[in-house]
């Protein structure tokens, strides 16, 4: 089957299109606009506006570039949520347009599964893992238990990305800033006291982020300031993974979301999972941050599970949550 | 000495051990190489004392737990007394109701102990109560704080409603048990703690 699929949660819109091959994924095709504002952070509307400008084309241009005709596309998957409110509607809108006009089924997926399913579909060996969810505005630790995909921990305030992105506006960085941090981080070297809050497995970040504001207002350099950020809420990170690890009795890591970039994040997990012998894996880059082609996926895995939705069960979520999805394609 | 791990979990393993002629067990807290020397040494020496001052704290407030013989913030060692005892998780379910019942009630006042004194244990499921003459004793406080909020009181419950859902689930009434017993020695207004529980279960987001 070939499966198409339109993300656009946040600031991206991608049209992916995947194609089932023995029960793995073969991605065709997968291509992001990311909308990136002039000043700030994302404006739910003007992001919107901003996939409404690109999308019908993108949706041309990647079916040319695929090589195949409307007509091969099986199925129509889009991202039902969790997401900005505008921007979802955006996208459900142009799914159903497509669905229909196709006179194909639509599938809307949840985001959060989509970023787990395709390390799945995409790795080899990569069977059962805990995932480590780290985006702008998700940092979930995602696993299959007892019939669904549960979260184990998460954030009990913002976002990874968006903490890093708060504190980088606040210096004059331009969104998003935690490439920038990365390199910033690399010519650290003192480390500076920042609070470290794990609760269970749950973990906040934002009394961190005004810790490490005052450090620099006070003086102390910036350099040393984005050192101390990535270790502590790399650090705090890789802690509430490795505790769902051993909680689940699981022996795989994913990582996945804009912010598993992060070599120094990478490196962190790794060592983890090394020194529990477990396997560690990340998707190839487009497969990590928000992208169509993991959409297409899931809209196939579900749909190939028997799963159908009609055009009036295709309205957004913003609060999807990854617990509410019934997970009847595994076993 | 001949150490013997009798448990390893994500944050630190336990090991049967002696002191003086007493048999004693160690939960060390393991080094991680993921992390820097100073988040690593911060980390494991606070917790390591916290965790000491919850379970001496504990004993003061008249709650059975392992007697402290020792404690090593540099390694992150405690050295405590071993429980002759046995887990509640495995003998709850054999006993007859009318015990299962006494029991429960016992723990929940035990529980609203802890509470009356903002001691949150953090993590009380029934793999981590040990009964000894005729007792309940509270072990692994890992996870554990100083907390007087209402909400942190209703978690704590909270987690041991999920252990017996999905440790006991053939007996659906050890919680309504546990609250009776709750009720009776909670110093404040345990109504306000239950309507927690019905809130954190709304919520839907943990399990």
């Amino acid at each position: 089957m070939i499966s198409l699929g339109i993300e656009g949660t946040a600031h991206s819109i991608g049209i992916g299109i995947i194609q089932d091959v023995k029960g793995k994924c073969n991605v065709l095709s997968n291509n992001i606009k990311t909308y990136s504002p002039e000043k700030g952070g994302i404006h739910p509307r003007e992001a919107a506006n901003h996939h409404a400008n690109y999308i019908a084309d993108l949706i041309s241009e990647s079916v040319k570039k695929t090589q195949i005709d409307f007509s091969d596309i099986d199925i129509v998957s889009f991202s039902q949520g969790p997401g900005l409110g505008p921007c979802l509607r955006t996208v459900a809108t142009a799914a159903r347009a497509l669905a229909l006009a196709l006179d194909k089924p639509i599938m809307g997926v949840n985001h959060c599964v989509a970023h787990l399913e395709i390390g799945k579909g995409t790795i080899d060996g990569c069977k059962d893992p805990v995932l480590l969810y780290v985006s702008g505005a998700n940092t979930q630790v995602i696993a299959f238990a007892e019939g669904k995909y549960r979260v184990f921990g998460e954030t009990l305030d913002v976002g990874i990305g968006n903490c890093l992105d708060k504190f980088g506006r606040s210096k004059g960085m331009e969104f998003p800033c935690g490439p920038k941090i990365e390199k910033l981080a690399k010519k650290g070297k003192k480390y500076l006291k920042l609070p470290y809050s794990i609760k269970g497995m749950d973990i906040a970040f934002s009394g961190l982020l005004t810790a490490a504001e005052q450090y620099v207002q006070k003086g102390e350099k910036l350099e040393d300031a984005c050192f101390s950020i990535q270790e502590t809420t790399f650090a705090a990170l890789t802690e509430v993974t490795e505790r769902a690890v051993a909680h689940t009795e699981k022996n795989e890591v994913l990582l996945g979301g804009g912010v598993a970039s992060n070599k120094r994040l990478r490196d962190m997990v790794k060592t983890m999972t090394q020194e529990r012998d477990a396997s560690f894996f990340v998707p190839s880059q487009d497969l990590c941050i928000d992208n169509g082609a993991m959409i297409a996926w899931l809209g196939f895995l579900m749909y190939n599970s028997g799963i159908r939705m009609s055009i009036e069960e295709s309205v957004i979520d913003q609060r999807f949550r990854t617990d509410m999805v019934d997970v009847n394609w595994r076993e | 000495m001949n150490k013997k791990i009798i448990y390893r979990g994500a944050e630190a393993e336990i090991c049967l051990s002696k002191y003086l002629e007493e048999k004693a067990v160690q939960k060390r807290r393991i080094q991680k190489s993921y992390r820097i020397k100073e988040i690593d040494s911060f980390l494991i020496s606070f917790r390591t004392k916290e965790e000491a001052k919850l379970i001496s704290d504990a004993r003061l407030y008249g709650v059975s737990v392992p007697i402290i013989y020792d404690v090593d913030l540099n390694e992150g060692v405690i050295t405590m007394q071993y429980l002759e005892g046995k887990r509640i998780k495995d003998i709850l379910n054999d006993l007859d109701e009318k015990e299962r019942k006494r029991i429960c009630k016992m723990m929940g006042k035990s529980i609203a102990k802890l509470h009356n004194n903002d001691i949150i244990h953090g993590d009380i499921t029934t793999s981590n109560m040990i009964l000894l003459d005729d007792k309940i004793h509270f072990i692994d406080f890992g996870l554990g704080s100083k907390n007087g909020e209402i909400e942190t009181k209703g978690v704590d419950l909270h987690v041991l409603m999920e252990a017996f859902e999905s440790t006991h689930s053939q007996h659906p009434d050890c919680f309504d048990y546990v609250l009776e017993g709750y009720k009776k020695e909670f110093s404040g207004n345990a109504g306000t703690v239950i309507k927690k529980i019905e809130d954190i279960v709304k919520r839907g987001r943990y399990r």
